[in-house]
């Protein structure tokens, strides 16, 4: 019975997790129309920023989660830089673009090794949410409780910001047809670079609330990547209510995948990747068609 | 005309002398090792380059092979039928590839043949008992075809040479055939071929199988080679390099896939000597080329020396300087 | 350093194992020494490499970056920590980087991707890589093993677990790797001689970001036994913290490692692991070891670091009893396997006629109890086995007759 609980309450925070690392993905996709291959990279990135925020690069030591949002913050300007300086000169050559993403996160990956080092870096549970609660026979972690609240806050502010702002409104013009929402007046450009570094911020985030429970290790960009497309392809480009579902199912997946069928493990992830696309391309919730 | 036949003649003896005239065996592995990656991107060129297809994840293909020839020979098969096995097994999987991602172009393809590479990634990573995993498989010789052992560098050099001249020979023809033609029509207008009675679908499809023949080459010559295979050389950095030798060679062209496969197996092994950080090297140069030169390094410098000629031939005569010639778009 | 091994001797008086008596180097070679490092930089296994790399470089520093006469040079290689890159590798320091010895590989997949290679190439190669069956059942001449075999460590840990922990039903997990299944083959048969059984074997992907999949599935047991390399281990103790178990812990040679313990929590507290290296080993030797090593890189030494400065003592060794004269690589290998050392920091090593390492092997506990050099938490010493072989308590003939242990083998049997 525990083996089912745990493993399902791992299921729901690691699906959580992914929210956080694939809703930027999605908006990204649904704006720009290109998967962002540095999006795994941005999560590693975020991860290693904060771990040197937290043992004192600044010359004092921050705590846990301000060492996650300014972490962010500095992804997120890293990424609007990248999209200004270098998808801007490629605009309208989306697989130009790809290819661009494809070459710095290789640069990225290994400007991480050089800055960190090979070593894996251990990220310490915040205060206070370390060990877990127990409820008969049941074990809950609380940190990974934790982060399930977090991906749910994120997840109501986010959908406030598309629905209820102006900045929503424009983007959601964008998804749905970016020629129309020029015409009527709206800055694409500026908007594709906002969201670019909304999408990084958001990844970068995760990395560093990820930290406690993945660590981090050259070769976080390549796990999680593949892990935020089968997301996003599931749940549908540029929807909010798609990466979350897609999420959770992905968290599901790969949990019990790798407990129940460890040989097929990455099979049975990738596999309804592979059947969305083909099948139905516009994911459980209706993206746009690729 | 003449002129590129005296150039290709000159160059085929340059490589047929190469072992001789370098003599340390590291190096002639290290040319070993440049031919049979140019295989692999002559193989991903056809799709990329001539069918405007982009895929992530040809190094599943090669990797099948290869662990075809690594499995039959653990079994106990001969080198024939491991070869003639993983060549199957090969052009199965491309198949299979082909029949699901061709439903899909442009950024659909790209995400297809990534997730499809993976999946193939993620078997042989976790279907311990049939690859072994992360522990890879051992191949503890290397065939010796009409009696010649191939053990040494330079009698492996030589195989590969030959199979490479036949890859690139192969490809010149399918390039100059009405296929080719039809491809690259299928890649530039593939509404209109259709309109004009062309089975699009078939067209493509004919050239994946192509494709993944090659690929499937590059995979044999590759575990023979290193004499080992571990699942690491089908991840999707394996085909993010393929695609990086291509798009940074010269997609479309014959020469820019060898000429991408010569740059990253040198920055790779020569250079990782001197600079430990390599791969940024790699990325950064990628990101130049598709930025600055996206026709690729081969038309990219043609087209600059070409510039050079003429805008020399224009002073020398007395006439002023002819205006830079415009870049092709991508 | 040998030097100081003769004054010691000649002034203490206590020597238990044979010494070698070194000859003055006959010929004055001028050309330096290439040792060709294979080590990890990146990935899980990196905790170990660079590790190894710092040992090498503490022996180095401590003799001037001289053995028998000559003087030395270290070439670094990282594999990345998987075959392939081991490969690579193995073939730059041959072939392009001329090296004379091999030091490393770390990893067990490593070495058994090398061997054909070395022993074509007559290199000799003082391996820190487990792999059993290099030293059993297809005996590499080239290869000689200073540290231990995968299932050396773990043979005493399951005599100690059957017979002192009183154990009887124990969940195995390790690394999806050669290591990790010889490491479990190796407890499993301890384990069993002395009346326990293994209910069931968890194997992990060496890159496993979060271990919860498989600490869901240890249950119905009444200890555990983790085989895990690098930097697992740390996340494989806090994932099975946080799940609530308190199964006693068991591990071997690197999945309590020394380093280690400065990353740790209180999630390592209880942790028994059977290592050949210690902080804790009281010997003049580990003393001066464990000094140079803070001393030159502010790090504490664990069994990787050890394992190489172990086999660097033993490179000086073989070299100076052939007067460092590397032009006969049979005769080298011939002189390394006659080594006897008394004071290395790990206590007195020698080597069976395969080539590996016969020596001591201790049992720790990890507590807060005796820590030193500024960590919080220590492994302290509760038993110590000296003279451990490969085979353990087995005859050589018996032990050779059945096959390599793998992820198969023994086979799991009903308890």
């Amino acid at each position: 019975m525990s083996f089912w609980l745990l493993l399902t309450v791992n299921s729901i925070t690691f699906g959580g997790l992914l929210f956080l690392l694939s809703a930027g993905f999605s908006l990204i996709f649904g704006l720009m129309r290109i998967p962002n291959l540095t999006h795994g990279s941005m999560f590693m990135v975020g991860a290693y920023l904060g771990t040197s925020f937290l043992s004192g690069a600044l010359g004092f030591t921050l705590n846990f989660w301000a060492a996650a949002i300014l972490g962010a913050l500095e992804v997120a300007v890293l990424g609007a830089l990248m999209e200004r300086l270098l998808l801007r000169r490629l605009a309208g050559q989306q697989l130009a673009q790809v290819l661009v993403t494809l070459g710095v996160s290789f640069m990225v990956a290994d400007l991480c090794l050089m800055g960190w080092g090979g070593d894996p870096i251990s990220v310490a549970t915040p205060e206070g949410l370390g060990g877990f609660v127990r409820a008969g026979s049941a074990v809950f972690p609380l940190y990974r409780m934790a982060v399930i609240g977090i991906a749910v806050v994120f997840a109501i502010a986010l959908w406030l910001m598309l629905e209820r702002t102006r900045l929503g409104a424009m983007i959601r013009a964008g998804v749905d047809d970016p020629q129309m929402a020029r015409v009527v007046g709206i800055r694409v450009s500026q908007l594709f670079t906002i969201v670019f570094g909304l999408g990084a911020g958001l990844a970068g985030f995760a990395g560093m609330i990820g930290g406690p429970i993945l660590s981090v290790y050259p070769g976080l960009d390549q796990d999680m990547l593949p892990l935020a497309l089968v997301v996003v392809i599931l749940g549908g480009t540029g929807s909010l209510l798609g990466s979350f579902v897609g999420s959770i199912i992905v968290g599901f997946i790969y949990n019990f995948g790798q407990a129940l069928l460890p040989e097929l493990a990455y099979f049975v992830l990738f596999l309804p990747m592979v059947l969305v696309l083909v099948l139905r391309p516009q994911g459980l919730f209706g993206g746009q068609v690729l | 005309m003449n002129l590129k036949l005296v150039a290709v003649a000159i160059a085929v003896v340059a490589l047929v002398v190469l072992p001789y005239v370098i003599t340390e065996p590291y190096y002639v592995n290290i040319a070993s090792q440049i031919l049979l990656y140019a295989v692999f991107a002559l193989g991903l060129n056809i799709l990329v380059g001539y069918g405007g297809l982009v895929s992530l994840g040809h190094a599943g293909l090669s990797g099948v092979a290869a662990y075809g020839v690594a499995y039959l020979l653990a079994a106990g098969y001969g080198h024939t039928v491991a070869i003639a096995g993983g060549l199957a097994a090969g052009l199965i999987v491309t198949a299979g590839f082909a029949a699901l991602s061709l439903r899909a172009s442009g950024i659909s393809f790209i995400m297809i043949t990534l997730a499809l590479g993976e999946i193939v990634w993620g078997l042989a990573y976790r279907w311990i008992s049939i690859t072994n995993g992360d522990n890879g498989i051992t191949v503890n010789s290397r065939p010796a075809p009409f009696g010649q052992p191939l053990t040494s560098a330079v009698s492996f050099y030589n195989a590969t040479l030959i199979v490479f001249l036949l890859a690139i020979a192969g490809c010149a023809v399918f390039v100059n055939s009405p296929f080719g033609a039809a491809l690259a029509g299928t890649r530039d207008q593939p509404r209109r071929m259709n309109a004009l009675g062309f089975h699009v679908w078939m067209i493509r499809f004919w050239a994946f199988m192509l494709s993944g023949l090659l690929s499937a080459v590059s995979g044999v010559l590759f575990v023979y080679y290193n004499q080992f295979i571990s699942p690491q050389a089908l991840a999707l950095t394996a085909s993010a390099e393929g695609l990086l030798m291509v798009i940074s060679g010269g997609a479309a062209t014959l020469l820019g896939p060898v000429v991408g496969a010569a740059l990253v197996v040198i920055v790779k092994n020569v250079v990782s000597a001197y600079i430990s950080r390599w791969n940024f090297m790699l990325g950064a140069i990628f990101v130049a080329i598709v930025v600055f030169m996206p026709e690729g390094l081969v038309p990219g410098t043609v087209r600059l020396v070409r510039a050079a000629w003429r805008s020399a031939h224009r002073n020398r005569s007395g006439r002023p300087a002819a205006a830079p010639i415009a870049e092709p778009k991508p | 350093m040998s030097r100081r091994i003769s004054r010691r001797s000649l002034l203490g008086g206590a020597a238990t194992g044979a010494l070698i008596r070194f000859p003055a180097p006959a010929i004055a070679q001028s050309a330096p020494i290439r040792l060709g490092l294979l080590t990890v930089k990146t990935g899980p296994l990196a905790q170990g490499g660079i590790q190894m790399e710092q040992g090498a470089l503490t022996y180095l520093k401590e003799n001037n970056a001289m053995m028998a006469g000559r003087k030395v040079e270290l070439v670094s290689a990282d594999t990345g920590g998987n075959p392939a890159g081991a490969k690579t590798k193995v073939q730059e320091l041959v072939e392009r980087d001329k090296v004379d010895v091999i030091l490393g590989p770390l990893a067990a997949f490593e070495l058994y991707a090398i061997s054909d290679y070395v022993r074509q190439r007559k290199m000799p190669t003082l391996s820190l890589a487990a792999a059993d069956n290099l030293t059993q059942r297809t005996p590499n001449p080239f290869l000689l093993r200073a540290s231990s075999t995968s299932s050396q460590a773990m043979q005493p840990l399951g005599h100690y677990g059957a017979t002192e922990l009183k154990l009887k039903r124990v969940v195995a997990i390790a690394d999806d790797l050669a290591f990790g299944y010889e490491e479990i083959g190796g407890f499993q048969a301890a384990f069993a001689k002395d009346g326990g059984c293994l209910v069931k074997k968890l194997w992990s992907p060496l890159t496993t970001p979060d271990y919860t999949p498989y600490v869901a599935q240890i249950g119905d047991c009444d200890g555990v036994c983790q085989g895990l390399a690098g930097s697992n281990p740390l996340r494989f103790m806090k994932a099975y913290a946080d799940a609530g178990l308190k199964y006693p812990v068991a591990t071997g040679e690197v999945g309590g490692d020394d380093a280690l313990l400065k990353s740790f929590g209180n999630e390592a507290l209880g942790l028994i692991s059977c290592c050949p290296y210690s902080l804790d080993f009281q010997s003049d030797g580990n003393a001066r070891f464990i000094g140079e090593m803070v001393k030159n890189f502010n790090a504490v030494p664990g069994f990787y670091a050890a394992g190489i400065y172990v086999n660097c003592q033993v490179v000086d060794a073989g070299l100076k009893a052939v007067g460092g004269n590397l032009s006969d690589k049979e005769a080298f290998m011939a002189a390394l396997g006659k080594v006897s050392l008394d004071d290395t920091p790990r206590g007195p090593i020698k080597f069976d006629h395969l080539g590996n390492v016969i020596g001591t092997f201790c049992i720790r506990r990890c507590g807060t109890e005796g820590a030193k050099y500024g960590l919080k938490l220590w492994n302290k010493i509760v038993k110590t086995y000296e003279n451990v072989s490969q085979f353990w308590t087995w005859p050589e003939n018996e032990f050779l007759s059945h096959p390599v242990y793998s992820r198969d083998y023994p086979p799991l049997t009903k308890c």
